[in-house]
């Protein structure tokens, strides 16, 4: 579904991605893990065009992401995203984040919007909280309340980048739980994580990104039972270790 | 000091035979009024304009952005009046430039242009700061469901924007009002104006510069108070606390 084929990205002079290919097919939970500065949260923002790239090609269901003629706003709206720090609407209410772009996008009637968002917040455990606004609510409902948003959108896919880090450890689980339920259901994911546990749990492949390159590329078993390389065997003593 | 007080002069007619100094007064501060609120207008349309193709992806539209700044922001305003007032009629075709220079209320429309396009370049700069005040995962966010960016703009950035720069666009209302006072140099009898002729006509400086004083007062706290209003309005609950972890980085 998700192509991504021989992507390069410079910012200036400094190479950011170098030659960097991988598949994720429907229904698949990808994580792409690696060191800080390794360029996955560039890597799944280039996947929506939020961030442009210099060279290589991503196809999203056949449609070129970095043809100029791609109508960019028609394909992200069906390309859900989660950011590290929620980038919630402050100035909007919990609903209202839930039905801005299905209104102001897909052009849907308010009233079913709202029952739409009214549903999602449900399901995601925070049916009680859809008048308040973001800044009222902790870390973890804000990323939930997130993920509800995105989903409000009909995708066929999620992008998830880093988003667990901003999170207090006690808020983690919550938003890894909703996740983990939508992985179940069958929703092409791919996820920026160090969250190793929920990759171990739900996904099919393990993509390890180091200094803009994709390193390793492996079915979650194999990645963690013996790693090929030697720099994904060094990250993950660092990160198991703990 | 030699000076004899009369405050009872701004009931007497004043030499025009028709209206009180009082009136005058009056008169001078409706010009004053007028002309800040006309210019505010333009100076938050054009300002929000420029502020935002500042921040825009564009560089083109970023350079012509900070150029427009640039351009109205370092010329002093009495010389932007003269410019307006004295050059512009001239240097425009002879039918427009006639017109320009005997209309009625010549002084009027160029103070409400010129102080309008020389406060724009202010808003512009506050605008173009709130938005980078935000975090770029908004923009992002925003252009990630789907929204175009100038939706991203609508209901994404500068909701967010304006309310962050509230207070201080509150202080360039009050220097528009205050500024407008230099309209006086090209003929517009606004409230200063008003009171120096009131000073000349009667002798009464202190008193007509006392009275000036309390309006322009009387005025501003308005404003002030309206602003407070607003901001009190328009506060998004949480924002604050919301405010936190991102400071924290």
């Amino acid at each position: 579904m998700i192509t991504i084929s021989k992507v390069s990205k410079w910012y200036g002079k400094i190479q950011v991605l170098k030659n960097c290919s991988a598949e994720v097919a429907k229904g698949e939970v990808v994580v792409v893990c690696g060191p800080s500065g390794s360029g996955k949260s560039t890597l799944i923002k280039c996947v929506n065009a939020l961030e442009p790239f210099q060279e290589g090609t991503i196809t999203v269901e056949g449609i070129s992401v970095g043809d100029p003629k791609t109508n960019l706003p028609k394909l992200r709206a069906r390309i859900g995203m989660v950011f590290q720090h929620f980038e919630l609407f402050p100035h909007l209410s919990v609903i209202r984040n839930l039905t801005l772009s299905q209104i102001k996008v897909l052009g849907r009637d308010p009233k079913a919007a709202a029952e739409k968002a009214t549903k999602l917040l449900e399901r995601v455990g925070l049916g009680a909280h859809a008048q308040k606004y973001p800044g009222q609510l902790s870390g973890g409902q804000q990323q939930r309340v997130a993920i509800a948003r995105a989903l409000a959108m009909d995708p066929i896919a999620m992008l998830f980048d880093e988003p667990t880090s901003a999170l207090d450890p006690e808020m983690i689980n919550e938003v890894l739980d909703v996740m983990v339920t939508l992985a179940k259901e069958g929703m092409t994911m791919i996820v920026v994580t160090h969250e190793m546990e929920f990759a171990r749990k739900v996904a099919n492949r393990v993509v390890f990104m180091d200094k803009g390159e994709i390193v390793e590329d492996a079915p979650t078993a194999d990645f963690f039972g013996k790693p090929r390389s030697e720099r994904a065997q060094q990250f993950l003593s660092k990160i198991l270790q703990h | 000091m030699n000076y004899n007080w009369n405050w009872g002069i701004f009931f007497q007619l004043s030499p025009d035979g028709t209206y009180t100094y009082l009136q005058l007064l009056l008169f001078g501060a409706g010009w004053t009024l007028a002309t800040a609120l006309l210019a505010w207008a333009i100076a938050l349309s054009v300002g929000a304009v420029v502020g935002v193709i500042r921040t825009s992806p564009n560089p083109w539209l970023v350079r012509l952005g900070n150029a427009y700044v640039e351009l109205f922001r370092n010329i002093p305003l009495l010389v932007q009046m003269f410019l307006w007032y004295f050059v512009l009629p001239e240097i425009m075709p002879q039918a427009i430039g006639d017109w320009l220079k005997q209309s009625a209320n010549a002084s009027f429309y160029n103070a409400v242009i010129c102080l309008g396009l020389y406060t724009s370049a202010r808003v512009a700069e506050q605008v173009k700061a709130g938005i980078l005040s935000l975090r770029s995962g908004q923009r992002m966010a925003g252009l990630a469901m789907g929204l175009t960016l100038p939706q991203t703009y609508r209901y994404v950035l500068l909701p967010m924007a304006f309310r962050i720069i509230l207070p201080p666009l509150g202080s360039e209302f009050l220097n528009i009002i205050k500024n407008s006072s230099v309209a006086l140099t090209i003929g517009l009898i606004e409230l200063t104006a008003a009171a120096r002729s009131m000073a000349e006509f009667s002798f009464q400086v202190f008193e007509a510069f006392t009275g000036a004083t309390l309006i322009y007062i009387i005025i501003n706290i308005v404003v002030v108070s309206g602003m407070r209003w607003l901001e009190r309005r328009v506060a998004v609950p949480g924002f604050i606390s919301m405010g936190q972890p991102a400071a924290a980085h």
